[in-house]
């Protein structure tokens, strides 16, 4: 009586660890890896005996697909919900966190008052800021100028486009060198701001996300009517800003002399830890340094790994609910195939090919499921323009980015689903007595 | 009610398939609760009945910029505010920036318009009496373990001190509750003396962030309003006036669309799980079709078939769903048990509850219907000859 018990448990817990191995390599194994593993099953099908018989087996249930393609769509579909949900939430982090990441570079660094945190808490007065950009490591352009651009950030209320709400946008007041600063910057529509003028430049995002921006347009700032004179694309944070002379910007909003924060190019990026070493060392200023790469990557860490840590969250329970359904369709299908199945194995068929048949069928459901829910992703959402709150306490816009790692995790979900879903009817199918399922109806 | 065991035995005729469907739908349910709870945090926080009576007044080009602190006077004197108040947002930060909390400097009256939040006659009156005294909402005192009398330190991030330090320190008086289990986010604030404040900051000074006014009459806020943007028309400080409500409505928008994340991944969640027990429930029917018909034959009408099936699929999914919701309070009690009420998720109460059973009940039915109908619909010889 105990031993059949024990026997069945045994079993049970051999498959749940055989599921648990695989799933850990389909989550951590690199594409070539699986695409080596997927050569060897097709090599394994055509040259062995069992590899030739599992194909045919598995021919046959593919070919009764189409008499159940309701219980069969149960199995894509739930799995391409599952994946485009997650393929979705990945990609707006990594569009959030590129979007960042692609603002800053190795070799310009940001000066900030010491324990500032963001531009817009920061104040340097002008002395400090002269200082900053004569510092031997700051390159210098051909007329020999430092190229440094004390700069200014602050907040503009303008409504959505969206939903016509008030939302704040960054305006930059920016130095005359900040052109050559950023040479990633292409003007796409009038003109630059003329200097000493109340002249704005929208950046791309801001145009898109927020009414009344387009060039020729004129916005009421602080009592003083601003013109905007162009638009510009840097394919970054940036975008999301109006950028303006500093002086004139500093006027406006009553900030005196001082900026907010100075950025300079650096003659080359193995040049920051001496320039940053020079500046904590001279008594007249108390700065932070970063790089702009640290600085704006810093700003995405955060949201990027919360929509990350909800994205998998979100995606593990709906995967549950995927398993679930991908269990009854399979086991559905391998009771509706009894006799079949037991035909094969009276005949002479091994339980492998039986095995290996239902795991195919179910892991092909998958795969199709996986790539209708990343196709649907990415037409929905690939380029996607969205926007939220930054660091700033302005609106950062950035675009989804349905990117080929963000679709192969997606993939490598379907697959894990696919297999624990199949893993066990696949069982259940070799285990069925052979006489009992000849004698069903 | 008296067929309720007949339903119970067709809904449990296969085992292990109903299992793994109340499974599915544990877990689409389970998502709602979690979804949803977060969801109604945010809009609460943008919707909170008390803040009706009080405007907000902030920079008309942003809320980050300061406004005079001479404009107090002029509000005060305007008809139909009944109090004012100021505040500056200080923005410190406690140890580390990952143990970000609220923390405003705000006027010796600043707390009494707030009536929800609850501090003792002694506490309040320490609080006025101290210059670095400080007081935090319970919450934010449990989780970092403070007590009456602590010293707690704050790295400025915007405003040094005049001495060139940058390190605020405080001494903790009181500790306010707030009795509302959904407003209990409001617990996680720190508020100073903006006296102190504007004495020791390096620059700024005699500026304030936001006025917060408290209005005679509820009817006329707009009017109100109006009159406070009006002080300062033309002038290089404009101001802009609305209810606290619009203030933090237009504040978690500016988050994102929080509601259509939701949404769109709800839909999602929820068409998969439509597909999904459908399918069980027509695979049920389909095989129950000789029974159907025996009962239609010993004298079940068409409309009690109909109501078999349905009652079936709208019991499938209540169990699932049930189970599913529950799940999502004890897991988001534990969210808010380990991080603290400052977590947007709120608990899983009343509201949450009736929309969950209302969704269970319409896709119960939208379930239902097809088979439902099929075996309302089937011939008793048919069915019986098993064609």
């Amino acid at each position: 009586m105990a031993a059949p018990v024990l026997r069945q448990v045994g079993s049970l817990l051999a498959s749940l660890v055989l599921a648990a191995a695989a799933i850990s390599v389909l989550a951590f194994a690199p594409w070539w890896l699986l695409l080596a593993g997927l050569l060897l099953l097709a090599l394994w099908t055509l040259s062995t005996r069992i590899g030739r018989q599992s194909w045919s087996v598995t021919q046959v249930g593919l070919a009764t697909i189409p008499q159940r393609l309701g219980a069969c769509s149960v199995v894509v579909v739930g799995i391409a919900g599952v994946v485009a949900v997650l393929v979705a939430l990945l990609a707006m982090a990594a569009g959030f966190e590129a979007t960042l990441r692609q603002s800053g570079t190795d070799d310009t660094a940001i000066v900030m008052r010491a324990g500032a945190q963001t531009e817009l808490n920061s104040v340097l007065d002008r002395d400090s800021a002269a200082l900053v950009a004569q510092a031997p490591q700051v390159l210098r352009d051909a007329q020999g100028r430092p190229i440094a651009s004390p700069e200014l950030v602050l907040a503009a209320s303008l409504p959505k486009k969206s939903n016509g709400l008030d939302a704040n946008v960054e305006i930059r007041g920016i130095g005359e060198r900040a052109w050559s600063l950023r040479p990633g910057v292409r003007v796409t529509a009038g003109r630059r701001f003329g200097p000493g003028l109340r002249e704005l430049i929208v950046g791309k995002g801001a145009r898109e996300q927020f009414a009344g921006l387009d060039p020729g347009a004129t916005l009421a700032l602080n009592g003083q009517t601003w013109t905007v004179v162009g638009a510009f694309d840097s394919d970054d944070a940036h975008n999301s800003e109006l950028w303006a002379d500093t002086d004139v910007v500093a006027a406006t909003y009553r900030r005196g002399s001082s900026t907010a924060s100075v950025t300079v190019r650096l003659t080359g990026a193995d040049a920051f830890d001496a320039f940053k070493a020079g500046l904590a060392s001279d008594p007249r200023l108390t700065v932070d340094v970063k790089s702009t790469r640290a600085y704006y990557s810093d700003q995405s860490a955060q949201l990027s790994k919360l929509i990350r840590v909800l994205g998998i969250t979100i995606a593990t329970i709906m995967a549950i609910g995927a398993v679930f359904g991908a269990l009854n369709t399979m086991y559905a299908a391998v009771a509706t195939r009894g006799r079949e199945i037991a035909t094969l194995r009276a005949i002479g068929f091994r339980a492998a090919p039986v095995i290996v048949s239902v795991l195919l069928e179910t892991m092909l459901l998958a795969l199709l499921g996986g790539l209708l829910g990343a196709l649907v992703t990415w037409v929905l959402f690939n380029h996607y323009t969205v926007s939220t709150l930054g660091s700033n306490f302005t609106q950062v816009v950035f675009a989804f980015q349905v990117s080929a790692p963000v679709l192969w995790t997606g993939l490598k979900w379907a697959l894990a689903i696919g297999l624990i879903g199949g893993l066990f009817p696949a069982l259940r199918a070799a285990r069925l007595p052979v006489t009992a399922g000849l004698r069903e109806l | 009610m008296k067929y309720l065991q007949l339903i119970w035995a067709a809904m449990f005729r296969r085992k292990t398939r109903t299992i793994f469907t109340l499974l599915s739908v544990l877990a689409a349910f389970l998502l709602f609760g979690l979804l949803d709870s977060v969801r109604s945090a945010f809009a609460t926080a943008a919707n909170s009945v008390a803040g009706v009576d009080r405007l907000i007044t902030v920079s008309k080009i942003s809320f980050t910029l300061q406004l005079p602190k001479s404009l107090l006077e002029r509000i005060e004197a305007l008809p139909g505010v009944q109090s004012v108040a100021y505040a500056n947002w200080f923005g410190g930060i406690y140890q580390d920036p990952k143990n970000f909390f609220a923390n405003e400097a705000v006027a010796d009256n600043f707390l009494d318009l707030y009536p929800e939040w609850q501090l003792t006659p002694e506490e309040r009156r320490a609080f006025r009496n101290t210059r670095t005294g400080a007081v935090v909402g319970e919450s934010l005192a449990t989780k970092f373990h403070w007590k009456l009398g602590d010293k707690i330190p704050l790295q400025a991030t915007i405003f040094p001190q005049k001495n060139g330090g940058n390190t605020w320190t405080f001494d903790l008086v009181g500790i306010y509750r707030v009795a509302d289990p959904k407003q209990k986010s409001q617990e996680n604030i720190l508020f100073f003396n903006w006296n102190y404040f504007d004495e020791a900051r390096a620059f700024g000074n005699g500026n304030v962030g936001w006025y917060t006014l408290r209005v005679t009459d509820r009817d006329r806020a707009q009017q109100v309003a109006q009159a406070v943007d009006a002080l300062s028309v033309n002038s290089d400080h404009e101001t802009k006036t609305q209810t606290e409500q619009a203030f933090n409505a237009a504040f978690v928008s500016q988050f994102g669309d929080i509601g259509l994340i939701v949404g769109a991944i709800m839909g999602a969640v929820f068409f998969t799980l439509i597909l999904l027990t459908g399918n069980t429930m027509a695979q049920a029917v389909r095989e129950r079709i000789p029974e159907l018909a025996v009962l239609k034959t010993i004298g079940f009408s068409n409309q009690s078939v109909l109501g078999l099936v349905l009652a079936e699929s709208v019991l499938l999914i209540l169990l699932g769903g049930a189970v599913g919701l529950l799940l999502a309070g004890v897991v988001v009690d534990a969210v808010r048990a380990a991080i603290g009420t400052s977590v947007p998720m709120q608990r899983v109460g009343a509201a949450i509850w009736l929309r969950g059973l209302g969704l269970m009940l319409l896709i119960g039915l939208i379930v239902g219907a097809l088979p439902a109908r099929r075996g309302m619909r089937l011939r008793i010889v048919d069915a019986l000859a098993g064609r």
